[in-house]
């Protein structure tokens, strides 16, 4: 009996003892996200680069130290672009280890999924550069948070771009433009925007849907050769992109003249069409590849020289990889505001995200800390304004790499605004939503 | 007037290429039975292999000359088919024999998950280049007859003639060799070809062989065409009302039934997609399809099937 006792107390002993060797006299916070991705599926060529350049700032944030000490800890789940299978990630992830901090969909179909759950469950849906473009109102949209670049704004540009080169709006006039499009909710959101601004200067808007995933799309380029648009917008994802290129050089139009949104501008867009995408332009949201931009550099000496990057080396500083590590690096900062007002190096919850979301201030020293100088321009975002900056440019493929081609463009509010006041309050009468108010955003 | 030949010229090379899928449903309905659901995984696992293995060759040999490195590529890209073939017959339809065409249809399912899923993992999920020397610029011709001419794609034009060839060969050998009467005897029961000493095994070899090797040609062209990725094994998806409207089991209706159908969807979304909003061409391939149905249900050249209960 007492040999038997003596065992009981010595195992309870060892056991002490491990779990004191094994767990730190104080155990680091930790900061959980979500993270909903695809790398299989018709959309995998471009979800990887944009997983991957999340993933590695995740990772060089904590090379770096973490957020004052706390470590960002992760879990990836494979949407394969499908809203259901995001919204059953989401499900499934958003209560493990402590709940989500935010969830980035990549995805505008999962964002309008999301879009009603995150006000219940409270954790914010991070949007930067897709999603809808009403969201930008945080008065209605209080947990969604398209950072950076709306469709609007982005069709906006683009407009604008237009009509510079044919020398002023009213030159617009009696000018044909086609918007080829992902029949999807991400390719649609434009066309509010466009079909604003064919009223305003005259222009001839014609709509041409392609199916998903948009590997047929020969009816849609016999049509543009009918039709001879002036210029040819393309708001596409995946292969829908490169097969337009291919359609557009097959029917002769040329490239020189067709515009593509930022996620119709990346390397896995153009690599496979080589030369008969030369000419091509697409909207750079913000930054372009940036191959020589410091924090690549850091991530290549700190992630991938060791063997922990994630993905490909060459494909470090490319489109959309830089698109992902933005993003992650805009809900890193996020973090960090949130913690300066509710307790450094503890762990935030997603509603202290959210008011870090909506108090984000990167300025150009900021951005110049973290490596980012010349890769994107300031941010600022408040709680009525949950895009924080409206500036884009056009790059060019030269058949090998993509070139700036164009200043710096920002969305017009005048005529934006209008129209995301508009269309929110439309969207908070039929969803009964009490708009917050400047008092509400203090609180 | 040139419009409506160019549509219509788009439509049918087109349609050849839907066709070229469609005979891969055909050759293994025709001769096994099966409703060969893995036939889109198949053509994208092909393209992979042939895409990959063309860009691996000139790597491991040292060697720079792209026809010899497509040349080994695509016999190596063969063989990886014959193994596949094999495979799914050791592990999978061995085991169906005179089970039900559902049951059979299901094991085909499951067969397209794991090609797919195996097929991204060893060859990897990003778009890789098939150059085949394809032309890629347009031609115009009958420039003296219409204004402006009428636009020819060359790369869709040399496809189509592609697949008319590896239709002749297919439907050669189908009616004029051994093997081919011995496969048709298959399709119609498998009992009864046993009992006159086919062996099944190896004739389900044979055709999943045959059918990787359409595959691998269906592969070389539309990934050639759109860039080797995922999506090629969706264009399964464009070939599913060819061999509805064509009849399971008929060659020359797998191209028949991929003309009709790739000028129907061409045709209605030029000429009736404005009116509906566009983007029509997917569901009007199968509407067009399923109109047949009503008064063929075999299709245009399948067999009739009578049952005696």
């Amino acid at each position: 009996m007492k040999l038997r006792k003596l065992a009981a107390a010595a195992s309870l002993v060892a056991i002490g003892l491990s779990g004191a060797l094994t767990t730190p006299a104080f155990a680091a916070e930790e900061q959980f996200f979500p993270l909903l991705v695809y790398r299989t599926g018709a959309y995998a060529p471009n979800g990887v680069p944009w997983a991957n350049g999340f993933l590695d700032y995740l990772k060089l944030t904590n090379a770096r130290g973490g957020v004052n000490g706390v470590k960002m800890i992760w879990e990836e789940c494979e949407t394969g672009y499908a809203t259901d299978r995001g919204v059953e990630c989401y499900e499934r992830l958003k209560g493990k280890h402590g709940g989500g901090t935010a969830v980035q969909p990549l995805s505008t179909g999962i964002t309008f999924a999301l879009t009603e759950k995150a006000p219940v469950d409270k954790i914010p849906v991070i949007t930067a550069g897709y999603g809808r473009s009403e969201s930008q109102n945080g008065a209605v949209f209080g947990w969604n948070f398209p950072l950076v670049g709306t469709y609007w704004m982005g069709a906006d540009v683009l407009v604008q771009h237009i009509a510079k080169k044919e020398g002023g709006f009213d030159k617009l006039k009696g000018k044909k433009v086609a918007l080829v499009y992902h029949d999807s909710p991400y390719g649609k959101e434009p066309i509010a925007l466009l079909q604003e601004r064919a009223k305003m200067h005259g222009f001839d808007l014609s709509l041409l849907p392609v199916a998903h995933p948009g590997v047929e799309q020969k009816a849609t380029w016999l049509q543009i050769r009918q039709n001879k648009p002036d210029y040819v917008f393309l708001w596409g994802w995946g292969v829908m992109n490169s097969t337009a290129l291919k359609e557009a050089q097959a029917t002769g139009y040329p490239r020189e003249k067709m515009y593509g949104v930022w996620w119709a501008g990346a390397e896995p867009d153009v690599k496979d069409v080589g030369d008969g995408a030369k000419g091509y332009n697409a909207l750079a949201m913000q930054h372009g590849a940036e191959p020589d931009s410091k924090v690549v550099k850091e991530i290549l000496e700190k992630l991938h020289a060791k063997g922990q990057g994630t993905g490909p080396k060459e494909e470090v500083g490319q489109v959309l990889y830089m698109r992902g590590l933005i993003s992650s690096m805009l809900q890193v900062e996020a973090v960090r505001v949130a913690q300066g007002r509710y307790g450094k190096g503890k762990r935030i919850t997603g509603e202290q995200m959210r008011w870090g979301l909506e108090n984000l201030d990167l300025d150009q020293k900021a951005l110049d800390g973290m490596g980012l100088g010349g890769v994107m321009r300031p941010v600022k975002t408040s709680c009525l304004d949950h895009m924080g900056s409206a500036w884009a440019r056009i790059h060019t493929w030269d058949g090998k790499k993509w070139n700036f081609t164009s200043d710096w463009y920002q969305g017009d509010e005048k005529v934006l605004r209008p129209m995301v006041m508009l269309a929110s309050a439309k969207y908070a009468e039929e969803k009964k939503i009490k708009p917050r108010t400047p008092e509400d955003c203090k609180k | 007037m040139a419009f409506f030949l160019e549509t219509l010229l788009g439509g049918l090379m087109s349609g050849m290429l839907y066709s070229l899928v469609a005979l891969g449903f055909v050759l293994i309905f025709k001769a096994s039975g099966v409703f060969n659901f893995a036939q889109g995984a198949m053509v994208l696992f092909a393209a992979l292999a042939m895409a990959r293995f063309s860009e691996w060759i000139p790597d491991w040999l040292g060697m720079e000359n792209l026809f010899v490195a497509n040349l080994l590529a695509f016999a190596v890209a063969v063989v990886v088919m014959f193994v596949v073939a094999w495979l799914i017959e050791r592990l999978a339809l061995r085991y169906l024999v005179n089970q039900e065409g559902a049951t059979l249809l299901m094991a085909t399912l499951g067969i397209a998950y794991v090609l797919d899923g195996i097929g991204q993992t060893i060859f990897g999920s990003d778009i890789y280049k098939i150059d085949v020397g394809m032309p890629k610029d347009p031609v115009m011709m009958l420039e003296s007859v219409f204004e402006g001419g009428i636009l020819i794609n060359k790369e869709d034009f040399i496809a189509a003639l592609i697949a008319a060839l590896l239709v002749i060969s297919l439907s050669i050998f189908f009616q004029k060799t051994a093997t081919g009467r011995a496969l048709r005897a298959v399709a119609d029961d498998h009992q009864a070809a046993q009992s006159i000493g086919i062996p099944l095994d190896r004739i389900w070899v044979i055709v999943w062989c045959v059918a990787g090797i359409t595959a691998l040609v269906a592969g070389i062209i539309w990934g050639s065409k759109l860039g080797v990725q995922f999506s090629l094994s969706t264009i399964a998806l464009r070939a599913l009302p060819v061999v509805i409207l064509g009849g399971l089991t008929s060659v020359p209706g797998a191209i028949i039934g991929g003309l009709i159908i790739g000028v129907g969807e061409k045709l209605s979304e030029v000429y009736l997609g404005p009116y509906v909003g566009g983007g029509i061409e997917i569901w009007f391939a199968y509407m067009l399809a399923l109109v047949f149905l009503l008064f063929r249900p075999q299709g245009l050249f399948g067999e009739k099937i009578i049952d005696r209960v």
